[in-house]
């Protein structure tokens, strides 16, 4: 069992509310998750800049003088900000790649948690609320976001076995429920050069998602053929930059809930999560159907890769 | 009336309170208010009362109930009236899956839609669904009615024993060992009084009739090469 919170504004005039109310979210879901929880926040984007959300578990040492060291490193500005275990580097976008190697140099133990240029992910062992409380979640502005509290069932309760995963530049997915595929799904994208990290199930599913998407399918094709390829019970909640997608399984067991307004869509593993929302009385809310995917964009011309999902 | 509000008084508050109703009760009216999705509201319930929930509730709703009369003014999450004995209990929106599974008797009537697996392994309960029921609804069904105004999902009456199912608009596919069968007058004579049981105007003679082919009751030598 696990918990899957997502909110996706209309109404402008909602942002600065956005961690506010997903943390709500979230902390109502705490008796579905209460070993790790995790939140996926899409921000205010900083021109041709990109944002690298990192993790440490010895932030004092590891963040001390990271962004002057890593500057030098890789010979452009970073802006630093740290909250807890976690820090988001403000990087050029077109030193992505060069930051990643230079940090693997300089701070071994750092994991990347997020790139892309709006997603920034926190994500910790612990009580949803006091992980939200330790990185000051109820502060965050947003146009979307999506949250996770955790109940391990397949592997162990780790900052790095929590959701959400990052999937690609501005992607990410949450999932609830166990893939019964995951070990011989794991080997076939390992021999195909994909870097999974852990034994956690919901990996492999992001993982596989990555490829399908590196190797030319759209998100909504990638989603397609998970109903496919991925065996086992699975909601999945799956961010972009522009909105947000849901997938549930065929057999579609582990609940799911929507709300929409105008303004604002809503996703609750059950209905409790959303009954604070403003005007949820008046919602249309509904369940997402089994092996159907669906999805909300900010874009009012979505992408190709949106477009198909 | 008696008004409890479940987010001041709190859950185990609220069914200890309608548990202790007994048969000969004068408090026979009750309203529950700020439900907000809560779990297990109006569980147990044995004694002649009726309870309105002013608002959606979350999982096992009105679940074991005997008697009393649940009445949800909002929508209901998954495994409601589970595994009801007798008493009526009404949804006025939609209900989440499995509604009504395992019941054995009374009525559960859904005005709006219910999710998957509605009614599964239901054992002499009559569910009446005014809109849609989602797929593997009534799998392995062994008596009681259920009917549905709209349509039905994917795998209807899979591996049923003697339930009956009415449905009056599409079925997307039936589930193993389940048939669509002849209206017979008993069997309208059944549904119209279902029909009027659960407030639907619909006629009795726009439903299909499916249920089990019994091809599955006993062991059959020529399926030994499947086992």
């Amino acid at each position: 069992m696990c918990g899957i919170v997502g909110l996706f504004l209309k109404d402008k005039s909602l942002e600065p509310e956005l961690g506010n109310m997903l943390t709500d979210m979230l902390v109502t879901m705490t008796d579905r998750g209460p070993d790790s929880a995790g939140i996926a926040i899409y921000g205010g984007e900083t021109k041709s800049n990109a944002k690298l959300t990192i993790q440490s578990d010895t932030p004092d040492t590891d963040f001390d003088k990271l962004d002057t060291e890593l500057g030098k490193l890789i010979k452009g500005k970073v802006k630093m900000s740290v909250k807890d275990t976690h820090a988001v580097l403000n990087i050029q976008a077109d030193q992505v790649a060069e930051a990643r190697a230079a940090l693997a140099e300089i701070r071994p133990a750092i994991r990347i948690m997020s790139h892309g240029e709006t997603l920034e992910i926190y994500k910790e062992v612990g009580l949803p609320k006091d992980v939200a409380e330790r990185f000051d979640v109820r502060k965050m502005s947003g146009t979307h976001g999506i949250g996770h509290t955790r109940m391990a069932t397949e592997s162990a309760v780790t900052t790095m076995g929590a959701h959400p995963f990052n999937t690609g530049s501005d992607q990410c997915l949450v999932h609830n429920g166990s893939l019964s595929n995951h070990n011989s799904l794991r080997r076939k994208l390992r021999r195909l050069g994909v870097h999974i990290e852990t034994e956690n199930d919901t990996e492999v599913g992001a993982a596989y998602l990555t490829w399908k998407m590196q190797t030319g399918s759209t998100l909504g094709e990638a989603l397609e053929s998970s109903l496919d390829d991925l065996d086992g019970f699975f909601t999945f909640l799956v961010g972009t930059k522009d909105g947000f997608g849901v997938v549930r399984d065929p057999i579609a067991c582990k609940p799911a809930v929507m709300a929409e307004t105008d303004q604002y869509v809503a996703f609750g593993s059950e209905y409790r999560a959303l009954v604070n929302l403003p005007g949820i009385e008046d919602a249309r809310v509904w369940e997402p159907e089994p092996a159907t995917v669906y999805f909300w964009s900010h874009n009012a011309a979505p992408t190709a890769q949106e477009k198909a999902a | 009336m008696q008004t409890f509000d479940l987010e001041a008084q709190g859950l185990r508050a609220l069914n200890a309170t309608l548990h202790a109703q007994a048969d000969n009760t004068n408090q026979t009216k009750w309203e529950i208010i700020n439900p907000k999705g809560s779990h297990a509201i109006a569980v147990g319930l044995d004694a002649p009362i009726e309870v309105n929930v002013k608002g959606s509730t979350g999982y096992y709703c009105a679940g074991m109930n005997k008697q009393a009369t649940v009445h949800v003014h909002g929508s209901a999450g998954p495994g409601t009236a589970e595994n009801m004995m007798s008493g009526t209990v009404i949804v006025e929106g939609d209900a989440s899956q499995y509604a009504g599974a395992t019941g054995h008797g009374g009525t559960l009537i859904i005005k709006g839609n219910a999710s998957s697996r509605c009614g599964i392994s239901m054992k002499g309960i009559d569910i009446i669904v005014h809109g849609n029921i989602g797929h593997m609804s009534a799998f392995m069904a062994q008596s009681g009615n259920i009917v549905v105004c709209g349509d039905a999902g994917d795998a209807l009456g899979d591996s049923c024993y003697e339930a009956r199912f009415f449905v009056r608009g599409s079925v997307k596919s039936l589930g193993a060992d389940c048939i669509e069968k002849e209206m017979r007058p008993e069997h309208i004579e059944l549904l119209e009084e279902l029909l009027e049981r659960g407030g639907c105007d619909a006629k009795a003679s726009e439903f299909k009739r499916y249920g089990s082919a019994r091809t599955l009751y006993n062991f059959d030598v020529d399926n030994a090469a499947a086992y």
